[in-house]
């Protein structure tokens, strides 16, 4: 059921979208921020908790000052597993606790610290690896039901309250279960440690918290014969380390947008901008899915009148993944069905919408938001207006469902919403597969010209945030009607230049995998 | 006079209810059985188990139809509205002008580690909601919306420092209580740094009514579905009720 797109425009929008991140970029490359540090020591093995229950990640870099700290954390590291001969994980208490002084190791030579860090280095892509060897090996022996993959959400605060709603939920037919994060966490400088029990909205994400969720998810696929993915937030302050823990724990998808914590958290751009950059490389390495935020452009205005803005955001999205070496299979650029349900023909432009983005990003495992702005305490509405978004999901070939709660206005979920959600979204996804193979839209249709304005309206809004500049742009206001100024919002202070001689020895790594790849293909 | 009321089914006075919940049970017809007596032991009458069946391991799912034989009495209950005073904004621009006199300020946030703007944009910002514009777009209002997972002291700081007249907390997250949490907090602190009586204390969230801004000590509770022209006009009016009295 292709809608006729003029592909001029689409080119149109991608090298605007191109000209666009390219400043962004160059930002990026000469950049680090104490959260992508952090993620590094993790990666080289660094876990746990020191005093006063400091995450030994934040401990130890903070015992660098700010011209040690340019050149990177990996070098220093490096020079104490030379001068010790132990491992990254041995020492870091020590170095937080101050018993070891890496300042003293200033003159230990460059090429003794990166030798003597190889193999830890090795051993931290190879753990990562491996994680990704074993997903494609699940994934194979136990092969996911044909998309739209049916997404639902988790969100009591308990880890183990979680667990067994994720067991209940993919039973029930869930494919993908994300655990809502606690509200507060996203404006933390530092990951929680440990097994959480207490959280608001939402359970912290912690590396033990990944593993227990991924333990049981993966004795359930056993138990159905199918593979069920899991899903947490790589946003906030904090998405490095997010990503860095997720692709240890196997995690499959991440929410992870270049923009989203800038516009509706107040994060600070540049400090979104570098570490959404090496957070999406180690998801490109570890085969996360990337789930992008777009969604959000319609819940907090008009969804008619937003639905440009969310397409030029997909573009935007599009081009910083691909920069971090995402393949297109991996980023999961979101959408909403958010149309005002009263407006007369409002399933036919969410249909556009839909169809559009699927015809512009054939090969990417698009994610579809489910209604929310206009569900209300009538739960019989709710479902059948959840109904209309199945619709539109199975019809356009969505990717990534998240299945829409008849107690959306309500409460997080009860696990018999969650059935009945799950209940909804197979009934129709069922009985209407096959929908979209075979219609076809009037030429210069309601659809099909609804679709063609899209996407004009997003190309205009491209020209503009090309000719600002994409930092001023956000701060016009193009993006949300919101305005961040470039060094205003959180996490600004945990930004800081490279100095000629920075070493991340995984970006380093990653970019030459990715290298090879792309030459192998 | 009193006035009884029960739910009607399709005759009046039948009592006839929907209920609907799951059990921590695997289904059996004993499962059937138990949600059965369960309404039965709430004190319905003629229950009866429409529908029974398992959700998940462990988990069963029941719709139940049943009557109740008690009543309420409407005319004994008194539950205030807020929204009372229907006016547009020009109207209410206007009103503020003749009776208030000068421009009322007014902050809104949304507190705790909330980080759902939704309630707050909506009242706030230009664009409003449902085509009904936000305070922000009004002549006689000088409105700051602070934004989300604003803690309960700074919102006091920036009330006393900016010299507000009317306060706006939202909680959409209600987890737990935390909403009752936040709210009470914020009331106490204003109380407890003797703002309290010099601003019109308004809470909103999408489980917020006004009987319970009532029980918090609010001045008003708006829940979902609110329009921002009904808030303002219950601020223009309690503050020109204020300059007369």
């Amino acid at each position: 059921m292709e809608l006729r797109i003029d592909h001029a425009v689409v080119a149109r929008a991608r090298s605007l979208a191109t000209a666009i991140v390219e400043p962004v970029a160059a930002f990026i490359g000469a950049h680090s921020t104490v959260s992508v540090e952090r993620a590094v020591l993790r990666l080289l093995g660094v876990d746990g908790v020191g005093r006063d229950d400091i995450p030994l990640p934040n401990a130890v870099l903070d015992r660098l000052d700010a011209r040690s700290r340019s050149g990177g954390v990996a070098r220093w590291i490096g020079r104490a597993v030379a001068e010790s001969g132990e491992a990254p994980a041995t020492l870091a208490p020590r170095i937080a606790a101050g018993e070891l002084d890496l300042e003293d190791l200033k003159d230990v030579p460059d090429d003794a610290a990166r030798g003597a860090l190889a193999a830890h280095i090795a051993a931290g892509l190879a753990r990562v690896a491996t994680r990704r060897g074993e997903r494609d090996h699940l994934l194979t022996r136990l092969p996911q039901s044909a998309p739209p993959l049916l997404y639902v959400i988790v969100a009591s605060g308990n880890i183990y309250e979680d667990r067994a709603a994720a067991v209940a939920a993919a039973e029930a037919g869930a494919q993908v279960i994300a655990v809502i994060r606690s509200t507060g966490q996203s404006l933390l400088d530092f990951v929680p440690y440990g097994a959480t029990t207490e959280g608001y909205g939402g359970t912290y994400a912690t590396q033990e918290n990944f593993r227990i969720m991924r333990e049981a998810l993966d004795a359930v696929s056993e138990r159905l014969g199918r593979y069920v993915m899991l899903t947490n937030y790589a946003s906030g302050l904090c998405m490095p380390e997010i990503a860095a823990m997720a692709a240890l724990e196997r995690l499959d998808m991440l929410l992870n947008d270049s923009m989203y914590g800038i516009l509706f958290r107040d994060i600070n751009m540049k400090r979104t901008f570098v570490d959404q950059h090496f957070s999406r490389m180690l998801n490109g390495y570890a085969g996360i899915i990337i789930n992008t935020g777009e969604d959000n452009y319609l819940t907090t205005a008009d969804a008619v009148e937003q639905a440009p803005a969310v397409l030029a955001s997909q573009f935007i999205n599009e081009e910083f993944a691909h920069r971090a070496g995402l393949p297109d299979e991996q980023i999961g650029l979101g959408d909403a069905y958010e149309i005002d349900p009263r407006l007369e023909d409002g399933f036919l432009y969410s249909v556009a919408q839909a169809q559009l983005a699927r015809q512009l990003f054939p090969h990417a495992p698009l994610k579809y938001m489910p209604p929310t702005k206009h569900m209300t305490g009538d739960i019989f509405k709710g479902q059948l207006i959840d109904a209309m978004f199945n619709l539109t999901s199975v019809m356009t070939k969505q990717t990534i469902h998240l299945c829409g709660m008849l107690t959306e206005a309500i409460h997080t979920p009860f696990l018999g919403d969650r059935a009945l959600s799950l209940e909804n979204a197979r009934y129709v996804m069922t009985t209407a597969r096959h929908l979209g193979d075979e219609i076809t839209w009037k030429e210069d249709g309601i659809v099909e010209r609804r679709a063609q304005s899209v996407l004009s309206g997003a190309v205009d809004l491209l020209e503009r945030v090309a000719e600002m500049g994409l930092m001023h742009a956000i701060e016009a206001r193009s993006f949300a009607d919101v305005s961040r100024p470039p060094d205003g919002g959180r996490g600004f202070d945990g930004v800081f230049a490279r100095s000629a001689d920075y070493w991340n020895p995984f970006e380093e790594a990653l970019r030459q995998a990715h290298a090879e790849k792309a030459l192998a293909r | 006079m009193s006035t009884l009321v029960k739910p009607y089914g399709d005759t009046l006075d039948d009592g006839a209810m929907q209920l609907s919940f799951t059990l921590p049970i695997e289904w059996s017809e004993a499962a059937d059985e138990a949600a059965r007596q369960l309404v039965a032991k709430m004190g319905f009458e003629e229950v009866a188990v429409a529908e029974g069946r398992r959700i998940a391991s462990g988990f069963s799912f029941f719709v139940v139809y049943a009557r109740t034989p008690v009543s309420a009495d409407v005319s004994a209950i008194s539950a205030p509205s807020v929204k009372t005073h229907a006016m547009s904004m020009e109207e209410i621009d206007a009103f503020i002008r003749e009776r208030v006199r000068r421009k009322i300020r007014v902050a809104g946030a949304c507190i705790g580690t909330d980080a759902h703007t939704v309630g707050i944009d909506a009242i706030l910002n230009m664009k409003g909601y449902n085509g009904d514009y936000g305070l922000e777009r009004y002549k006689e209002f000088e409105a700051f919306n602070l934004g989300s997972q604003v803690s309960v002291e700074e919102l006091v700081r920036f009330t006393r420092d900016h010299s507000i007249d009317a306060l706006l907390a939202s909680q959409v997250v209600t987890q737990k209580g935390s909403d009752i949490t936040n709210f009470t907090a914020l009331g106490e602190l204003l109380e407890a740094e003797g703002l309290r009586d010099r601003v019109i204390l308004i809470c909103g969230g999408p489980r917020v009514t006004n009987l319970l801004a009532a029980e918090l000590g609010f001045d008003a509770g708006f829940g979902r579905g609110t329009l921002p022209s009904e808030v303002a006009a219950f601020i223009a009016h309690r503050m020109a009720d204020r300059r007369a009295a």
